[in-house]
């Protein structure tokens, strides 16, 4: 489903003294099949974008487009439960929303709700199990009695058993070890070339951006600063520094031996292997002359 | 749904009556809903009246706002109102709606009564729009304190006033996100049977006492943490102090008393 925004603004307890501007005219274009990165800082209003994408928030100004389904300001959307159910949500900390005696009834609550078959519950259950890489045998497991992590998974897999076109990812390995975060970020990136998803991940870290996202949108103070393919945006040092965020690490190394030696050194969507690779060429050419 | 919760919701500012001393306001206001009880005339409900818009006035909140957080209460009000025209049958009959008769002394009574009701909660709302949770548990600690002498643990509860006080907000954030997360699992908490209704509620409760202990937990071996063992020897960050205004706002109120004792029927 392809996504739009029209200068969108939102202000949180809109016409009291607490009126808050969360979102102020934003505009952008999402296609289908895209993964696209929202990084700002905290408060810049990423959180209040994305829960426009299933009607959770209304615009207080602009319209929003999903697919076919229109959010305005003026009209509510009638058919809210049938955009949820292709619009999936894994919110900041999602562990926080399980409740179910056993991990089996949480995964299949989303399901359920929006009206799956038992037969086709059962069979999405193990599914959505195994795409986030949790054994069966933890079906009938309390999720209370898991691991944090595991905890999470549990609660990605109900949102996956939905089966969602758009997955929308809301800082989704805050808080987990370097080496689950990593395995987190593999598991969304193989979800979403499996599953054809449209992804939107939220994020601070510009690494996960950088690697992910064939598209990056960068948010401050709930207006959108800059936008573009990963390449294009976080080559941009001045322009990022401006809005407190830093390059990726990769492009720093590279600026940074383009300061101190004579090359040409360009950063092009290489990994760090092959970046490695380059620079033995490049040393290698030199000993040799 | 946000705009539900901002009754009374403290709204900073630097009035006068933000600056008071939060145990005259609470003082003030609780004799003030002793006497308002006592107009029983025109002229003492007009000055009751007037005191109370006055006050409404010193703080500098928006009148149009203040109203609006009554929005819940309205309907409290004119109900009694309605009520006293249905059920007084004194005085003369002013007119019939079809057949009913409505006399005169249920339009007074009525008036009366919603007008003691406004007045009472309007004022009690002046108090926790400019005062701060933590001065009013403040002030509720210090006025408590010959309680003391009975043994009666005025410190610890305060400390829970405060704390509840201070999980009162994070707890309506968490309810708020843990329904928006269970909404976008196709959980429906607006329309639908009342069964469904109920129903809906449980994917809500449960994450959300399972955050309050957790929370209380570590709260408290956080405070352990940092050697907290009661109000014994405790000095405290805020002291209260009465200035040269509570001493006038004390004047004043005498004042309205005894304006009131003249007004009496
Ligand atoms: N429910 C709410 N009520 C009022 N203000 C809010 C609410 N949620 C977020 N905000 C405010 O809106 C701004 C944007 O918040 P958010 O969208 O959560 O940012 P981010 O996800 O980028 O950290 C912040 O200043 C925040 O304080
Ligand atoms: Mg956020």
């Amino acid at each position: 489903m392809d996504i739009s925004f029209k200068n969108v603004s939102y202000t949180y307890q809109l016409n009291t003294p607490f009126e808050h501007k969360a979102i102020e005219d934003m505009s952008f274009n999402i296609p289908s099949g895209s993964f696209v990165a929202i990084v700002g800082h905290t408060g810049s209003g990423k959180s209040t974008l994305i829960q426009h994408l299933n009607g959770l928030l209304q615009p207080t100004a602009g319209e929003v487009a999903i697919g076919s389904y229109r959010l305005t300001a003026e009209k509510k959307l009638k058919d809210l439960k049938e955009l949820r159910s292709k619009v999936g949500i894994v919110f900041q900390y999602p562990e926080h929303q399980l409740f179910e005696e056993t991990v089996a009834k949480d995964i299949a609550f989303g399901p359920l709700n929006f009206g799956v078959e038992q037969q086709e519950i059962e069979k999405r259950t193990a599914e959505a199990l195994k795409a986030v890489q949790l054994p069966e045998g933890m079906l009938e497991r309390s999720p209370f009695e898991l691991s944090g992590g595991q905890m999470r998974r549990v609660a990605i897999a109900g949102v996956l058993a939905v089966q969602p076109e758009v997955l929308i990812l809301d800082e989704p390995t805050a808080g987990l070890d370097p080496r689950g975060q990593k395995d987190m970020m593999e598991m969304f990136k193989r979800l979403h070339k499996q599953e054809g998803l449209t992804t939107i991940l939220v994020t601070h870290s510009m690494e996960d951006a950088l690697v992910y996202a064939d598209h990056v949108m960068i948010m401050d103070h709930g207006r959108k600063y800059m936008e573009g393919s990963p390449q294009e945006v976080f080559v941009k040092k001045e322009e990022l520094k401006r809005v407190d965020l830093d390059v990726p690490e990769i492009i720093q190394f590279i600026f940074k031996v383009r300061e101190m030696f004579p090359t040409d050194l360009n950063y092009h969507g290489q990994t760090i292997p092959e970046l490695a690779e380059e620079l033995g060429r490049i040393t290698r050419g030199d000993i040799h002359e | 749904m946000n705009n539900a919760f901002i009754i009374g919701q403290y709204v900073p500012g630097e009035s006068i009556v933000h600056r008071l001393d939060p145990r005259t306001k609470m003082v003030v206001i609780f004799l003030f809903v002793i006497i308002v009880f006592f107009a029983n005339s025109f002229w003492s409900y007009a000055l009751l009246a007037v005191f109370s818009l006055a006050c409404a006035l010193f703080t500098r909140i928006k009148f149009s706002y203040i109203i609006k957080g009554l929005t819940p209460v309205w309907f409290l009000i004119i109900f009694t109102f309605l009520l006293h025209l249905i059920v007084t049958k004194e005085g003369d009959i002013l007119f019939r709606i079809f057949t009913y008769p409505v006399y005169a002394g249920g339009v007074m009574q009525g008036a009366a009564i919603s007008l003691r009701f406004f007045l009472l909660i309007m004022v009690t709302s002046l108090l926790t729009l400019t005062t701060t949770p933590i001065e009013i548990t403040d002030a509720i600690e210090s006025l408590l304190q010959p309680l003391k002498k009975i043994r009666f643990p005025v410190h610890e509860l305060a400390l829970m006033m405060s704390i509840s006080l201070r999980f009162i907000p994070t707890l309506l954030q968490e309810t708020e996100k843990i329904s928006k997360a269970q909404a976008s699992r196709g959980v429906d908490f607006k329309t639908g049977r009342v069964k469904e209704r109920i129903q809906a509620v449980v994917p809500l409760l449960v994450p959300l006492f399972v955050s309050a202990f957790k929370r209380a937990e570590e709260l408290a071996m956080a405070m352990e943490a940092r050697g907290y063992q009661g109000g014994e020897g405790r000095t405290k960050l805020r002291e209260l102090k009465i200035q040269q205004r509570d001493i006038l706002v004390f004047g004043v109120f005498a004042l309205l008393i005894v304006g009131l004792l003249f007004t009496r029927a």
